[in-house]
């Protein structure tokens, strides 16, 4: 018998008894769930101005950088900004409708990771440019996958990640952020789906905030 | 109403005053008190220690002698609890599962008494003084009492009550736990007293003597002037 | 008393004494408090989510051959290996056996504390292999040789002057008290180490059923890039780590961040399904995940106690556990510390030697008033106290309260006791404090109570 039989054999055998069920002593809880969770979870906003708003303040207290803009020439001049002031000299990106236009916009030969890419290459870049799925507003968080945003190194490990995001991409929360990844890959998951919730951070020195642990130090969301 | 009391060992024999106070209030109130002399032990120190069939032994005697009672009040969450929420489990799939439940539906803490089962919050009482309250762990989390005792308090003329940072944590009784890690017990202990001194208060007040009885403890140890009272004192008082 | 069991009290008498210790603690503990509410308060219903996530975590572990079944196909379908590991011996060699064979010399591990429970990193570093844990605090407690402090927060118990030192020491670096250089000085030695390694190692918190996914709950990324550079990856879980729906994880994902860290949500939260597909530009060529049981099954057969294993592994009852404040992780002298470690560890490790983590509590319900499943915790010390009175009862205690039944309850008999109790009160400064002080372990750091010189029985028998 393999050891997998022998453990499924030993669980049925263990569950033979019952366990007690849950028993609700403390509050009646609203049945039932076809939202999803969402009544017991902080509120989301029903429209897209509430969403960016409540998006925007939880991007702003978890140190991400969130610029609302017009379109694609706004996003440009605004990363022109970043670029001159941060003295960018590589980055990388990967083949998107929004990003190559973007970065040649930037006048900067980008490292595209759809073509086969040496990893140490990557680790010196400056930013990544990546698209998304989807923007949370519940809980700030931008929701990339290794098929929309260049495959799994790109968004954490040069120390600037740029997230190019359009407005219709906003959710309200997770659970609609779920039900978005089930709808747009039905059974056919990419290998990685990642909730990015603002830049890499640890709390490991005497429980002080510090930002750029191992990924990123800085995280900037323009939506347009 | 004819209310029986409980009146656990250590009430009995070091804080009489705690049930004398419950007498006089109940009383005042116009009720018929009873209180039978023989149980003095609910079995909570044998059923904490692991030995189940003792602390049945000890128990059943108290469900047999309250088997008439319309109900019980006793002056302890720590033993409130033992009769309210583990006698059930105690005697579950024994042939006393049924009295232990019935014995369980009529068992009060005082406070809780007063308040939810008698609508009592005034008392009449009078006690000029600044106070904090330590809510016992058994009567805070496995019976439900906060509301209650400050209900009561706030009736009381002159009592002036701050809350303390740490009124929810474990004072670190927890009866036989206090001798087998006696310096963990401590330790918990040092942390109450800090917390009730930073408070400015004269007395710390709870619903449990047990508690009190280790937290008096460690500040008579200390030569504290911070004094500890039961509720039940207070709201004797006028 | 066994060893084991005073080795805890040794350990415990000495964190006690260590007030520096003890402050460090309480504070570090008090400020994650205050955050941690403000977090609930976000909720629209805290309580109603706990009930909810108790009952998916029910419904899991108490279906949780089906749930493996549909997790183990889903995941094969989309080319993992999945292994299953019975115990603690079997978990290190299927994976030391994967290192041996990719002739992988260097290994990245994110944190893992079922890698603690089972030691991988000894055997691993036996076969000649370097590993390096990439998450900050458990970087930190490697190069002390320690175990992890927290099951959250590994190395909770140092300043930054300790880990100034210790990287001083260790790593060569200039002297610094500020935390971001500190952080700096980590991430230039880690980010190497990830772009050289072979093979990268990852615990995770949950197993998805419906989506054969695993998932991983981070703050720094390092487990993001130990999963994306090196070519193998393994993911090592226990099996009763199970979701039954892809879903479930709006609920457990901000739950977990809310109790454990105080954070809304953490800030990186990954499903892994498989290894790099066809047309992703990165990601491991091989992926895959050891199941481990280790006495997780066994555990389950306990219907009473069944509920310890729906533990997400959130922290939230150390963070409040009374005990815990005063002793810290260490002295428990075992990987899960605080109220589940204490619930937990009989079961994993044996009754006999484990059993005096349920007796060091005061079953204060702290921990299961905090825990976000609703876990019985401190009713299950009570229900190890009597497996254990039960199976090796301590004979002198069983006949003291077998004894103390008739002279508790009968009138008599409690009168006698009363009398003799007020003539010891007499004779009792006398020895006080010394060997003979049968009250010695109050009497060190208390005053005893007096006995009334009435009782309240002799003053209700005198009224009538």
């Amino acid at each position: 018998m393999s050891e997998r039989e022998n453990i499924l054999a030993r669980i049925r055998e263990a569950l033979v008894i019952p366990a007690p069920k849950p028993v609700l002593k403390d509050k009646a809880v609203a049945e039932p769930l076809e939202d999803g969770y969402a009544a017991f979870l902080p509120a989301a906003g029903n429209t897209f101005e509430a969403q960016q708003k409540q998006f925007k303040l939880n991007a702003v207290d978890l140190k991400a950088d969130f610029h609302l803009l017009e379109d694609a020439s706004e996003a440009a001049v605004t990363l022109a900004k970043i670029r001159d002031s941060e003295g960018w000299k590589k980055i990388a990106t990967h083949r998107g409708a929004l990003t190559l236009a973007v970065c040649d916009a930037l006048g900067l030969a980008p490292l595209i990771v759809d073509d086969t890419f040496d990893k140490n290459a990557l680790e010196t870049c400056d930013a990544g440019i990546t698209e998304c799925d989807a923007l949370v507003a519940q809980t700030g968080s931008v929701l990339v996958t290794s098929r929309s945003a260049g495959g799994r190194a790109l968004s954490v490990l040069p120390p600037h990640h740029i997230v190019l995001a359009r407005r219709d991409q906003m959710v309200p929360d997770l659970p609609a952020a779920f039900a978005l990844v089930k709808r747009k890959y039905g059974a056919d998951f990419p290998s990685m789906i990642s909730f990015i919730t603002g830049p890499s951070r640890t709390g490991d020195i005497e429980r002080i905030l510090v930002l750029g642990a191992h990924g990123p130090k800085k995280l900037t969301i323009l939506c347009y | 109403m004819k209310i029986s009391l409980f009146i656990p060992c250590f009430i009995d024999l070091c804080f009489p005053k705690v049930g004398i106070s419950m007498v006089r209030i109940l009383e005042k109130l116009g009720h018929e008190v009873e209180c039978p002399e023989a149980p003095a032990c609910c079995g909570q120190p044998a059923f904490n220690t692991g030995y189940w069939d003792e602390s049945r032994d000890t128990a059943i005697k108290v469900i047999e002698q309250y088997k008439d009672a319309e109900v019980v009040v006793i002056a302890s969450g720590s033993c409130g609890a033992m009769m309210n929420v583990f006698y059930p489990e105690l005697f579950a799939q024994t042939r006393h599962a049924e009295a232990a439940k019935a014995m369980a539906a009529k068992c009060f803490e005082f406070s809780s008494f007063l308040v939810n089962r008698l609508g009592v919050s005034d008392l009449g009482a009078r006690f000029p003084a600044r106070v904090t309250f330590h809510d016992g762990c058994h009567g805070l989390r496995e019976l439900k009492i906060k509301r209650e005792p400050r209900v009561l308090m706030e009736k009381v003329k002159g009592l002036e009550l701050v809350e303390m940072d740490a009124a929810e944590v474990c004072c670190g009784f927890g009866g036989t736990f206090s001798a087998k890690f006696p310096m963990i017990s401590t330790a918990m202990g040092e942390v109450k007293c800090d917390s009730a001194l930073k408070t400015d208060a004269e007395y710390i007040v709870s619903n449990d003597s047990s508690c009190l009885m280790h937290i008096q403890g460690l500040l008579d140890r200390r030569g504290s002037k911070l004094k500890t009272i039961h509720l039940a004192e207070i709201l004797a008082q006028s | 008393m066994n060893a084991i069991a005073q080795q805890f009290k040794d350990q415990a008498t000495r964190m006690t004494r260590d007030l520096h210790h003890r402050e460090l603690i309480q504070t570090a503990l008090g400020k994650y408090a205050v955050k941690r509410d403000e977090k609930i308060a976000l909720f629209q219903d805290w309580q109603g989510a706990r009930q909810r996530a108790s009952e998916i975590k029910w419904n899991a572990v108490n279906h949780l051959d089906e749930y493996l079944v549909e997790f183990t196909k889903k995941l094969e379908a989309r080319g993992t290996v999945v292994h299953w590991a019975g115990t603690a011996a079997q978990a290190r060699g299927i994976i030391t056996g994967i290192v041996k064979e990719k002739k992988a010399r260097l290994v990245i591990k994110s944190k893992s504390m079922t890698s603690e429970e089972i030691h991988l990193n000894e055997a691993l570093e036996k076969e000649g292999v370097e590993v390096v844990e990439s998450d900050l605090g458990e970087f930190i407690v490697q190069l002390r040789h320690e175990a992890p402090y927290h099951i959250v927060f590994p190395a909770m118990h140092l300043t930054r002057g300790d880990i100034s030192e210790l990287f001083s020491r260790e790593l060569k670096s200039a002297p610094t008290d500020s935390p971001e250089e500190l952080t700096i000085i980590a991430r230039r030695v880690l980010r190497q180490k990830y772009v050289k390694a072979d093979v990268g190692i990852t615990g995770a918190n949950f197993a998805i059923a419906e989506t054969g996914m695993i998932s991983i709950t981070e703050n720094e990324g390092n487990a993001r890039l130990t999963a994306a550079l090196p070519r193998v990856m393994i993911t090592l879980i226990g099996l009763e780590k199970v979701l039954p729906k892809l879903e479930d994880l709006a609920l457990f994902l901000p739950m977990l961040a809310t109790v454990g860290a105080a954070q809304a949500i953490s800030g990186y939260n990954t499903l892994y399904g498989g290894p790099r597909q066809e047309g992703e530009a990165d990601g491991p060529e091989e992926f895959h995940v050891v199941l481990l049981d280790n006495q997780r099954v066994a555990f389950l057969a306990d219907a009473e106690q069944r509920d310890a294993l729906h533990c997400i592994r959130c922290g939230a009852c150390l963070n409040v556990c009374p005990v815990y404040r005063n002793v810290g992780g260490h002295a428990y002298g075992t990987t899960y510390c605080g109220p589940i470690g204490a619930v937990i560890t009989p079961h994993l490790r044996g009754l006999k030697d484990w059993k005096h983590l349920s007796y060091a509590s005061s079953l204060c319900g702290a921990c299961t008033e905090g825990c976000p499943v609703k876990i019985n915790l401190h009713h299950h010390l009570l229900q190890t106290r009597r497996n254990s009175g039960s199976e090796n009862p301590v004979w002198w205690q069983k006949i003291a309260f077998k004894l103390f039944a008739p002279v508790a309850n009968v009138r008599f008999f409690w009168a006698m006791a009363t009398r003799l109790g007020r003539v010891g009160q007499r004779f009792h400064p006398l020895v006080k404090g010394t060997r003979l002080d049968p009250a010695r372990a109050w009497t060190k750091t208390r005053e005893t109570p007096k006995l009334a010189p009435q009782s309240f029985k002799e003053w209700w028998r005198q009224r009538k």
